[in-house]
């Protein structure tokens, strides 16, 4: 050992180590080379991405798949800005991150130096907190606050904007200070058992409960107690996009996900209900259709850590803060058991009237093709998806049986996600089969990460759904749009088996024909020298359902494809 | 939490802030973000220089501005956010008014800062500067009557509020 005074940076890298942090995905330039040089002596293991967004993604991946935050360290201006997408993907979705970013020296910020981006003022409305390095001396007390402030209450992501002369510069100081976050107590937090009291009296009056299961819940390990909750009240539970592993989807008890492309034994139950009690979901709009008519006649509960959700988009009767572990335990004790024989069944009769289908003749189909991925992952293994039809036919096929497994961009829709979410989850979890779910639209966002995934030997197994369309959004033009097609016609994209072989040990597979489904999946699972990239060949106009228009009621679901030529009004929601 | 009040009214919001680089730009952005107006903003130290006393009046929907108060409560830095549009709290400000008087109107103009216990802070041949305080009516009345005359410039600090007796603000 040198007996050099410590830098800023090396300081900064060994309180990334005193956090635990095993990987950091990043990708190097000017302002952050003085932190890049001490990540040389670190034993924290440096991922070299291609791209900003992918280290951002897989950070994201890291951080769903293992539950502790993920940590991206890139440069100043062009390499902060390319973060910004993945902090808003993973603020969307409440996901514990650390971005740092370089940044100019001090004495030159506001002079738009080279490569400055105000990225402290910029990410602002994308992240949880984030902080301005105005000392040497603050790295480590930053560093500390960010990791809590990070995963802690309800997670989100935190950027910290490294001036280069305070990373360069001489570290006095102490490595293990004090935080100081007089606002930010979220473990000061009681749950208020009269909320509770209440909530456990609206349950035990209702005939026709069901619970609505989110993201709040997996993050809180809430999964043993909703089980019992679910059980002892015999309520069927639906869960959220994000929510997918927070109850498993073979019990009998799930009917999978809700919302607008939700099963329609899902989106029925919810409509008759006469009690809903959400766990740590905050009623996203795609879920609630319209909001003055969500459960209108209903019994309406919510439960969230963060009481900023409590009537943002829909006005309940009883609220309670509190962590969806700790309030369902609570409630646990003052739920008496009911009787649901009636309710359970008529949701047996809509579960056998409704199934999820799809035609078994014509083309090559992704819900061929996931409905088999399903069977053979048998509830195992993690899936990535990206944002589009594959990623709704891959949550209504997909089943989700156990908690973070189960890996999608839902309140950002980030095209581009799910591959480096993947590389991501697999660096987290590498005893894990991986498979990235994505589209021939969003893979060519991100796909130049199968240089990281191949350099590293990372076994994900892509399958690229290949409709030579943004698929989505075609299915909206045709259906609401007179099928006057607009910007989604993806021809000249690449031959992604091709390509995927110019990235050795990457190996390219073609899927053309369902007959060979399962001998395709096979090759993929047990290849484990590097990626696989299946280009599935699948049909080009194939439409999701259901579908509850945006803005419509849950009513109004379209259970199949309507008959042509069914003028459809254009929906009133948002997206 | 219920939409129970959807007409406009204005608010007083009290915000104890930690006294960090970017608590107002945090706190603006959630205003901003939701499409409110902030009517005024006054930010000044407190007695602990490690906390900072914001006083914000914003017009806008009771069920909105719930939200705000929700949202800026949470910010990492906000120690807590409190309303004072119902309760009776002690609201004022203070205005600079620069009238452009000669001297045969300058006595009816005096008239007028007496009446509403203003200050003539400045006084020239040609102008005056009057100082007012007090709750935002008072203020808008005096200025109202100074209109008579020719107001050059008007400056409002905008309204500071304290809680009553022993009720934090």
């Amino acid at each position: 050992m040198s007996s050099k005074p410590m830098t800023g940076a090396e300081a900064l890298i060994k309180c990334l180590e005193n956090e635990g942090v095993e990987y950091i995905f990043g990708l190097s330039g000017g302002a952050a080379l003085p932190i890049y040089d001490a990540l040389v002596d670190s034993r924290i293991k440096l991922i070299l991405v291609r791209h900003e967004q992918g280290a951002s993604h897989m950070a994201d991946g890291y951080a769903r798949a293992t539950g502790k935050p993920g940590v991206v360290l890139v440069t100043s201006g062009p390499g902060a800005t390319n973060t910004i997408t993945g902090l808003m993907t993973a603020h969307m979705d409440s996901i514990p991150m650390i971005v740092i970013t370089g940044q100019t020296i001090s004495s030159m910020l506001g002079k738009d130096a080279f490569q400055e981006a105000d990225v402290y003022d910029l990410s602002m409305p994308v992240v949880k907190h984030s902080y301005l390095v105005k000392s040497t001396t603050d790295i480590p007390r930053l560093i500390r606050e960010a990791f809590h402030i990070t995963s802690t209450g309800r997670p989100g992501p935190v950027l910290i904007d490294v001036p280069k002369d305070f990373s360069a510069g001489p570290f006095e100081g102490d490595l293990y200070p004090e935080m100081d976050l007089p606002g930010y107590k979220p473990e000061d937090r009681q749950i208020n058992k009269d909320d509770a009291l209440a909530i456990a009296e609206a349950i035990n009056k209702s005939r026709r409960p069901v619970l609505l299961v989110g993201h709040g819940a997996l993050i809180a390990g809430a999964q043993n107690a909703i089980m019992q909750l679910a059980e002892k009240i015999k309520a069927p539970v639906v869960t959220t996009l994000l929510g997918k592993g927070a109850f498993p989807e073979s019990h009998p008890l799930s009917l999978g996900m809700l919302g607008m492309h939700g099963t329609a034994y899902a989106n029925k139950a919810v409509a008759e209900c006469d009690l809903i009690m959400s766990i740590g979901s905050r009623f996203d709009d795609r879920i609630i259709g319209k909001p003055d008519m969500f459960c209108h006649n209903a019994t309406r509960i919510h439960i969230d850590i963060d009481p900023s959700e409590f009537g943002r988009m829909i006005p309940c009767h009883h609220y309670c803060q509190g962590d969806a572990r700790e309030v369902t335990e609570t409630l646990l004790d003052h739920v008496a058991q009911l009787n649901t024989t009636e309710w359970l069944s008529t949701l047996e009769k809509y579960k056998k009237r409704y199934p999820l289908t799809y035609k078994q003749r014509g083309g090559l189909k992704m819900q061929c093709i996931l409905d088999e991925l399903n069977n053979m992952l048998g509830g195992k293994g993690i899936v990535a998806t990206d944002v589009g039809q594959h990623q709704m036919w891959a949550a209504q096929f997909i089943r989700s049986e156990k908690p973070n497994t189960w890996l999608s961009s839902g309140g950002a829709g980030t095209m581009g996600y799910g591959f480096p979410a993947a590389i991501g989850a697999q660096f987290g979890r590498p005893q894990e089969q991986v498979w990235a779910i994505v589209g021939d639209g969003g893979f060519q966002m991100t796909m130049c990460e199968l240089a990281t995934a191949s350099i590293n030997h990372l076994p994900v197994k892509v399958i690229v759904m290949n409709n030579r369309y943004l698929g989505m959004v075609r299915q909206w033009q045709e259906l609401f749009f007179d099928d006057r097609k607009s910007g989604v016609d993806l021809e000249g994209s690449p031959d992604f088996a091709k390509l995927a072989e110019c990235y050795a040990p990457a190996l390219g597979l073609t899927l053309k024909r369902s007959a060979d489904i399962g001998k395709m999946l096979k090759r993929a699972m047990d290849y484990n020298d590097g990626p696989v990239v299946i280009n599935a060949m699948v049909e080009k106009t194939d439409n999701v359902f259901p579908m509850i228009p945006a803005g419509a009621p849950l009513e109004e679901m379209l259970i199949k494809e309507p008959r042509k030529n069914t003028k459809l009004e254009k929906p009133t929601g948002s997206t | 939490m219920n939409m129970k009040n959807n007409t406009e009214t204005i608010h007083t919001l009290s915000v104890y802030v930690a006294n960090k680089p970017g608590v107002l730009a945090r706190v603006a952005q959630v205003f901003a973000r939701r499409g409110y107006n902030i009517d005024s903003l006054v930010v000044s130290p407190s007695m602990d220089g490690r906390y900072s006393r914001m006083t914000i009046a914003a017009k806008g929907s009771l069920a909105g501005l719930d939200q705000i108060i929700q949202q800026v409560s949470k910010l990492v830095d906000v120690i807590h956010c409190t309303d004072h549009a119902f309760d009776s709290a002690v609201v004022k400000e203070l205005a600079l008014i620069k009238v452009a008087v000669s001297t045969n109107e300058r006595t009816e103009a005096l008239q007028v800062c007496e009446h509403f216990d203003a200050k003539t802070v400045d006084l020239t041949e040609t102008s005056m500067i009057v100082m007012v305080t007090g709750g935002s009516e008072k203020v808008d009345a005096c200025t109202g009557m100074l209109k008579k005359f020719n107001v050059v410039e008007l400056v409002r600090t905008g309204k500071v509020v304290m809680a009553r007796g022993g009720d934090t603000t």
